[in-house]
């Protein structure tokens, strides 16, 4: 992974030395709230429901077992003990007291992490694809172009001030795992017909009140000029971005406004103007983040382990993860991992700092000391010997981290909600809880298969639920807090924002309404191999509708 | 309202004048956009120095054709949240190659002066002259730049480039290097 050389090491402790004395200033009434907001959060510091919450930069989804353990340590001496992933790849604390935060960000600064740039109207912590680096569908290593992006965005003079917040996910495989439609900026690793490798640039997708999947601007761009494409669009954003009015002026409402041909020819205009300038990337700098990115020091193995086969054969419930929770590997002999923060009955996403620790120490023994965070709030070790895969699964087994649930219904992911965000309408966690209680039975999940539901607290959707084949989202009736549900969404290169279904639930009755939901698709369903997703799009959202209001209009809530 | 410029307080000699009203005689005045687009040929047949004020929301492009007569452009910051001054302010520098004097008004705190330095501004309207060392102060606060901008500040690919040739030292070649390779 990307480590710090001495420029980055003196950047990050100048900006800890910088941000140490904007606290001063604040506390000693020399700064308003109203100068401080934006000062706090271009280095991830929130003033929530109850406390201030500190989001820390994970960049790209990678983190080494050195830094996890850091993160278990601030989470003990600083928080509640628990750590909070994100749908961005992030973590974040909940519960840091203001005068801390300066030494929490010197912790940070000793492992290489900072807070920068984890929220405010700039360019944010930049995503990738969690399984980067090991994934057999890939072309090349986003992880190398992700940095790049990070290096160029980090207090970039001209787009501190942005419209609204700004976020670029890159993918580098075939599939895509890193939502590049649902973001203002997604990238994803192109082959041309000359069989040379860029970027496709996708411009103006989001989440939000508006939800849209994002157009294609350019179809091929070449490596060597991502920056000074990227500074174009940016500039282009700066200028025509709205600024009247908080709710539109993110860049998919400009793209939509400017129509997407006439917008990419003004980018286009831009960067005709600044291409072959100061941006441009020498190979040399290219090969030098490259070099950060070698795969580890994989030993050759047989592409099947025979004490895995043993292993599997002998412990059904051992299979059962191994099916759900193990992806393929470019190199033989290895497998990915996912390992599920969805217990039963839990917070989507939450660790406590003795999982962390442990998990810290599983990456050592198993997984060359590396670690990712996946937008579904899991943790991957990316690199496990099949061999060692049943010891690892004992080891995860025993304190309760072996749920085989990723890709299931109850890989739930879903954002803080009204228990800790002050813009929420309603309560996330508790209906993640519920229905992670309600479908606890693996073997149904199984037989549901693959099925991926969000949960947002307001439509801001940082719980993603547009995306989830089943999404919720918080509502708010008269100051009760009501659900409405969506069918349909994907993030994946079949790409679609989920339709409502109809009027808002009550709290009490959103897990019956899945439960009818899945029941209407096991029923109406080819097989088991035709997804949820398929039969949705197939059989259209009216038998989902009559099943779950039926007759029953009396359950609607009056004010619809 | 003093003018903070070139690490220093100076007095501000310019007078920014109303659209209605007349102009001062032989005082350097400053006139809105609207106003020099509608009274360009009196306002350059004058023959005190000449500066526009543009709003935000207000291309400098529109002044492309004008950039040598003016000896002062101000850029507008109506709210310090309102980010596109940076972006008019690098399009002058770099891209029209403005060469006078470039100056922010409007809500200009402590924390945005460093990105205006580096866009390209040189001069600030300052409310408070009691905290012009905070000002200054926030020049220094870094020494790592990651990205060109219309400064010249060597960045980081620069100074890595300038150890890996010459691990002592180096950084006047980087400044030179830098400072050609922004030529836009
Ligand atoms: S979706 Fe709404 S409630 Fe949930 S974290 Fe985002 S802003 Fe808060």
């Amino acid at each position: 992974m990307y480590r710090y050389d001495e420029f980055d090491a003196t950047f990050v402790a100048e900006r800890v030395k910088q941000f140490r004395g904007q606290v001063e200033r604040r506390l000693a009434g020399e700064l308003g709230e109203d100068e401080f907001r934006p000062l706090r959060l271009q280095n991830g510091l929130y003033l929530q429901l109850h406390a201030y919450m500190l989001r820390i930069a994970v960049p790209y989804g990678v983190l080494s077992s050195k830094q996890l353990r850091k993160l278990a340590f601030i989470a003990r001496r600083y928080d509640k003990g628990f750590g909070h992933f994100t749908t961005r790849q992030n973590i974040q604390f909940n519960w840091p007291e203001l005068v801390d935060v300066p030494d929490i960000l010197d912790h940070l600064a000793s492992v290489e992490m900072h807070a920068i740039q984890t929220s405010g109207n700039c360019i944010r912590n930049v995503t990738a694809d969690h399984f980067a680096g090991v994934a057999p569908d890939e072309i090349e290593d986003p992880r190398v172009w992700a940095e790049i992006i990070r290096q160029w965005s980090t207090l970039h003079p001209e787009f501190a001030f942005l419209p609204r917040k700004f976020k670029i996910a890159v993918t580098g495989a075939s599939h895509d795992r890193a939502a590049v439609k649902f973001h203002d900026i997604g990238l994803k690793m192109v082959k041309n017909e000359a069989g040379e490798i860029g970027f496709e640039v996708i411009v103006g997708g989001g989440m939000g009140r508006t939800p849209a999947i994002g157009p294609t601007i350019r179809g091929f761009l070449p490596k060597q000029h991502l920056l000074s494409y990227l500074e174009a669009v940016l500039r282009v954003y700066n200028l025509l971005g709205r600024r009247d009015n908080l709710y539109k002026a993110r860049i998919k409402i400009l793209v939509a406004a400017t129509g997407t041909q006439e917008f990419a020819r003004l980018v286009e205009e831009e960067w005709a103007r600044i291409k072959d300038g100061a941006l441009t990337l020498p190979a040399e700098e290219v090969a030098r983040i490259e070099r950060y990115f070698q795969p580890p020091a994989y030993e050759k193995l047989p592409a099947i382990s025979t004490e895995l086969e043993t292993a599997k054969r002998g412990d059904a419930t051992f299979a059962r993860w191994l099916k759900a929770n193990t992806h393929a590997h470019k190199v033989d002999g290895y497998s990915i991992v996912t390992i599920s923060l969805k217990p039963e009955g839990g917070a989507p996403g939450d660790a406590s700092a003795d999982q962390m620790d442990l998990i810290a120490d599983l990456a050592d023994e198993y997984s060359f000391k590396e670690l990712r965070v996946t937008h579904h709030q899991n943790l991957v070790l990316p690199n496990v010997r099949k061999q060692d895969l049943y010891a690892l699964w004992q080891r995860l087994a025993a304190v309760r981290l072996a749920n085989p649930n990723v890709g299931f219904l109850t890989d739930i992911i879903a954002c803080p909600g009204l228990d800790y965000c002050n813009l929420a309408n309603a309560r996330s966690i508790p209906i993640a809880q519920r229905l992670s209680r309600r479908f606890n039975d693996f073997q149904r999940l199984e037989e549901i298969g693959e099925l991926r539901l969000n949960i947002s607290g307001c439509i801001n959707a940082c719980g993603h639920h547009h995306a989830g084949n089943i999404g919720i989202l918080g509502v708010d009736k008269q100051g009760e807090e009501f659900y409405q549900i969506t069918l349909g969404g994907s993030s994946k290169d079949d790409s679609s924002i989920g339709k409502i279904i109809g009027p808002a639930f009550a709290i009490d009755q959103v897990a019956d309404a899945v439960e009818n939901i899945v029941n209407v698709y096991l029923e109406k369903r080819t097989g088991q191999d035709e997804r949820f997703l398929e039969t949705f799009r197939r059989v259209g959202i009216d038998p989902f509708k009559e099943k779950v209001y039926g007759n029953s209009q009396a359950r609607r809530p009056a004010a619809e | 309202m003093a003018i903070l410029k070139h690490g220093a307080l100076q007095p501000n000699d310019w007078l920014t004048v109303a659209d209605d009203a007349a102009l001062p005689e032989g005082k350097p005045a400053v006139v809105s956009l609207d106003r020099w687009l509608k009274e360009r040929d009196t306002l350059i047949g004058r023959n005190t120095p000449i500066g526009v004020k543009l709003k935000s929301d207000q291309s400098p492009v529109a002044l492309k054709e004008d950039l040598e007569r003016l000896a002062l452009i101000v850029l507008e910051f109506p709210k310090f949240t309102d980010g596109r001054g940076y972006s008019h302010a690098r399009t002058l520098r770099q891209r029209l190659g403005y060469k006078g004097e470039l100056r922010a008004s409007g809500q200009v705190l402590r924390d945005q002066y460093l990105f205006m330095d580096r866009c390209g501004i040189d001069s600030i309207e300052i409310a408070d002259e009691a905290k012009v060392d905070g000002y200054l102060e926030s020049l220094g606060e870094f020494s790592i730049w990651y990205q060109p901008a219309a400064d010249r500040r060597p960045t980081v690919r620069a100074l890595r480039a300038a150890k890996r040739t010459e691990p002592s030292g180096g950084s006047a070649v980087v400044r030179e290097s830098v400072a050609a390779s922004w030529a836009y």
